[in-house]
């Protein structure tokens, strides 16, 4: 006979196995995720719930039988005898419990909290940090409570726990309290001969024990511990542009709306705080509260750069960049005045692009329509110039709702290297 | 034995180290090849950790194994339950190898140990090297030498043809797997190291007498234009056949090289594993009741405490119990349960038969070897053919069987077809007996021909018995599998014994990134 060893080989040898298993399952959830969010509403699909996965994905399907003329022996009779008639159980005609195994390997669905969700969905974007890589990645030191330790300075001694444990040593080690000295030194004043004596010596033995055990001793005392912990810049703030001209239809606010919706839950996933700033435009550009970007009536001409020059008017006065990651995504459905473009031009390069970590333009356009059958609008001619000089902005154009989550999807998408003009 | 060693406990308390299980060992060595005449491989025990064992139960208690996603969602399902308290882990895995490796775990407490030893390195051995069906299929020397190479070919083609690839592959073999055995005896018998040498040299011939320029050749009209018979086509496609992969292996026209050899690794080891499913019962019986006798001896012997004993038989009942069909805890019989009672109940006929057991079993009872007996049964029956031999009316009465005959047309109900009296014992025991037979439990699926001529479909037949049907879903997506394998159409008519065809199942193949 052989005697093996094993427990000291390396466990988790099916590790390999169940990474294979959730590498799997991962992109089928996440292909589940991205259908499902195609056909719903943002806000539901927000929500998360209940994904299935494809039968044909996660499933071991084999042959099987089911149904026909069965018969069983069972043991445990109590009270049959041969000719009796039992009723099916009402579930399924009859064999459904029996079989177990095929049946019951189709449900291998997983129910995804929103949190998962969203996760899954954003799991591969990362927020494209263009202009200030370096300032996403500055971290401030916070300090935070790391239990208790034998050294440290005066300052962090901790008293309770000092006492609690010198309270333990003394209780272990058996020194004797005050009270018990104190009362034989009472009973010491009227007692007889004998008893004084053995009261004596036990007072001396009493007290030199107390001598021997300290109160508190060094080797009670303990130091609350801190530990730095990097703590990243937690504050971000997103502006919200639109164009809200007569030209911009219900349909485009709409798509504009899914996408701001989807950025900010994309920024609260990765800022503490996260402010939005809905700034909407005519031919000239006003703050206002999201009811009313979205949904209150405005009409005008259009000028681009005003909402620009709001934007970057907040800015100076409430957002410094140095303690603010500054988004901000524009809607419009590309329309601006010829003459406002070297203004709005500048604008952006100069004032809002260096103090942005991204800036996405976005161009909505009609159901139905095809991106690249229209005409270039002025706004995206302008914008392409930009960007062909160098400037970091994303541009894409979007006619429909299912097309808000690949185009979202698409910018965000973790880069390697620099932004690449499509 | 002296009276000194006798007298000398194994083990004191709970407690154990390499020593003590050496001399568990050799104790129960003892007991089991003087007491009981068994014969058995050499074992080999390893000592593992709870969580290795979960690592061993996802890949089917084997040692090493390819890899593939399957083994990883079986892990974490059981690791789920695992950790939710909803399963214990079982005490033991043996595997059928020589020398035979029982896996302990460090867990356990010295009587458990024991238990382990007596019931897997003893009992299951014995069982593996003597029964008939694990003689006639398995390679108990090869096994893990094969094992070994089919890990290392498995991770090899991932290397060189992409894990994806590998993937669909071995999917499509996983879910024809059992429908990947050769049924019936008069084929040849595994043996793993030959099949392991040839692979390499199937594999080192091709690199040795690659040459491109045969891809060039011009292949030239077909020279023999004239159809073939239909016998004749049959026969030489080995038709009908009821080994899907190996067929498949053999004669799907698309399929790499790599691929057939992976469906082959997948059938091999189906094949390696088909003697378990159709010896559950007499498997674990035969152990259980070899640990019984082990550590009763023990006991007797003085080897192991009261308390040790009385640990055991506290686990003992709990292996063997059997809830009733109307227990929540019901799930079938249990096999330990029902094999440890027929193997007591011979021990009980050979020795101390009453009139009935001369009646029913006039070889046996009153023949007083109960070893040589139980010996000749283990070698020589399945779970079918031993419980309708073997299957006593006391045992019956004991435990409490009937019959129930389910028969959908009728809508009355399900009838008791029969119970454990005079006129019941033979409908119970045959409709027991019938529910252990492999024939019955697996559908009959074969490759009956296939359309050469025409657009090369392959028609399958599944003999439709007792009107069960397919599950459809399924039975869609086992052929889906088997059609990209194949590359064209696959069909499957599901007939009666009448011959009349019930329903047809139809799948086109889908691309398979490999055979692109």
């Amino acid at each position: 006979m052989h005697i093996v060893d094993r427990r000291l080989n390396p466990s988790g040898k099916s590790l390999e196995n169940r990474q294979r298993f959730l590498r799997r399952a991962k992109t089928l959830v996440q292909g589940a995720v991205k259908k499902a969010s195609q056909d719903r509403d943002i806000k539901d699909v927000l929500e998360g719930g209940e994904v299935t996965i494809p039968l044909d994905g996660m499933n071991e399907p084999r042959f099987h039988r089911e149904g026909g003329v069965r018969d069983r022996v069972l043991p445990g009779n109590k009270k049959f005898v041969e000719g009796d008639i039992l009723q099916r159980p009402q579930s399924k005609g009859g064999g459904g419990n029996g079989a177990g195994e095929g049946d019951g390997e189709d449900a291998f669905r997983f129910v995804l909290s929103r949190d998962e969700f969203v996760d899954i969905f954003l799991d591969d974007l990362e927020l494209p940090d263009l202009s200030k890589r370096k300032l996403a990645e500055v971290e401030n030191e916070g300090l935070r409570r790391a239990g208790y330790t034998t050294s440290g300075s005066p300052a962090n001694i901790s008293v309770s726990r000092t006492v609690r444990r010198a309270m333990a040593r003394r209780v272990a080690l058996q020194r004797p309290r005050p009270e018990v000295i104190a009362q034989l030194e009472a009973e010491l004043d009227h007692c007889s001969d004998d008893r004084r004596l053995e009261l004596v010596a036990e007072i001396e033995r009493l007290k030199s024990k107390i001598k021997r055990i300290p109160f508190i001793d060094p080797i009670d005392i303990r130091y609350r511990r801190f530990e730095t912990v990097p703590k990243p810049v937690a504050q971000a703030v997103m502006f919200c542009l639109m164009d809200v001209s007569g030209s911009m239809s219900e349909h485009m606010k709409d798509l504009a709306k899914r996408f701001y919706m989807l950025l900010y839950v994309f920024l609260t996933r990765r800022y503490k705080k996260v402010e939005i700033v809905f700034i909407r435009h005519t031919d000239r550009a006003e703050e206002v509260d999201e009811q009313t970007f979205f949904h209150g009536p405005a009409s005008g001409g259009t000028l681009v750069s005003s909402a620009l020059e709001t934007m970057h008017e907040i800015v100076q006065s409430r957002f410094r960049p140095a303690d603010w990651n500054i988004y901000a995504a524009q809607a419009s459905d590309g329309d601006n005045s010829y003459a406002d473009s070297d203004r709005t031009g500048a604008l952006l390069r100069d004032a809002i692009l260096p103090v942005s970590q991204f800036f996405a333009y976005l161009e909505v356009g009609e159901s139905g329509g095809h991106p690249f059958e229209m005409a270039e609008s002025s706004l995206w001619t302008l914008y392409q110039r930009l960007r062909n000089e160098g400037e970091p902005l994303s541009m894409r154009k979007v006619n429909d709702r299912s097309e808000i989550f690949p185009v979202f999807h698409d910018l965000f998408q973790r880069r390697t290297g620099k932004e690449i003009a499509p | 034995m002296n009276s000194f060693k006798e007298s000398k406990k194994l083990f004191e308390g709970a407690d154990w180290d390499f020593t003590t299980i050496q001399r568990i060992h050799d104790a129960c060595e003892d007991i089991a090849l003087k007491d009981l005449g068994l014969n058995v491989y050499p074992n080999q025990i390893e000592v593992i950790t709870a969580e290795q064992m979960l690592d061993a139960y996802s890949s089917v208690g084997m040692p090493l194994y390819y890899k593939h996603w399957s083994f990883g969602k079986q892990f974490a399902h059981q690791e789920a339950s695992y950790r939710k308290g909803l399963m214990g882990l079982a005490y033991e895995i043996v595997i059928n190898s020589s020398p035979c490796i029982s896996y302990l775990m460090e867990e356990n407490t010295a009587t458990m140990q024991t238990l382990v030893i007596a019931h897997a390195a003893f009992g299951h051995n014995h069982f593996f090297k003597n029964n008939y069906l694990f003689k006639q299929w398995t390679d108990a020397d090869g096994i893990l030498d094969y094992l070994d190479f089919a890990k290392a070919y498995v991770a090899q083609c991932e290397e060189k043809y992409g894990r994806i690839a590998v993937e669909q592959t071995m999917d499509a073999a996983h879910a024809l797997m059992s429908h990947g055995v050769d049924r019936y005896p008069g084929k040849r018998s595994l043996d793993l190291r030959a099949e392991e040498k040839r692979a390499r040299e199937r594999r080192e011939h091709e690199q040795a007498t690659f040459n491109d320029l045969w891809r060039t050749v011009p292949t030239g009209p077909s020279k023999n234009r004239t159809e073939l018979s239909a016998e004749r086509r049959r026969a030489l496609l080995g038709l009908p056949q009821e080994n899907l992969l190996y067929f498949l292996e053999k004669a799907a026209p698309r399929l790499r090289t790599w691929q057939r050899e992976l469906l082959r690794i997948v059938r091999n080891i189906a094949q390696y594993f088909y003697p378990q499913g159709q010896t559950k019962v007499m498997n674990e019986g035969t152990a259980t009741y070899v640990h019984y006798r082990i550590m009763t001896a023990l006991h007797e012997r003085g080897q192991i405490t009261d308390g040790n004993f009385l640990e055991f038989l506290g686990s003992h009942t709990n292996v063997v119990f059997q809830p009733d069909f109307d227990s929540k805890y019901f799930s079938g019989f249990n096999p330990y349960a029902l094999g440890f009672a027929m193997m007591q109940d011979i021990e009980r006929i050979v020795t101390d038969p009453e009139d009935e057991d001369r009646e029913w079993f006039p070889d046996i009872a009153g023949k007083g070897d109960v070893m040589g007996v139980l010996r000749d049964v283990w070698a020589n029956y399945r779970d079918e053919s031993f419980i309708s031999q073997f299957l006593s009316p006391r045992l019956m009465r004991h435990m409490r069987m009937f019959h129930l005959h389910d028969d959908p047309a009728d809508t009355s109900g399900i009838l008791v077809e029969a119970i454990h009296n005079e006129r019941g014992y033979r409908s119970v025991r045959r409709a027991l007996s019938r529910q252990y037979d492999v024939g019955l439990i697996d559908a009959n699926i074969e490759v009956m021909d296939v359309d050469l001529a025409g657009d090369r479909r392959l028609m399958l037949k599944h003999s439709v018995l007792n009107g069960a049907l397919l599950n459809e879903v399924d039975a869609r997506r086992v052929l889906q599998h088997l059609a990209d394998l194949w590359s064209y159409d696959v069909s499957l008519t599901e007939v009666d014994a009448s011959g009349s065809v019930l329903k047809e199942h139809i799948v086109h193949p889908r691309m398979m990134a490999a055979a692109a």
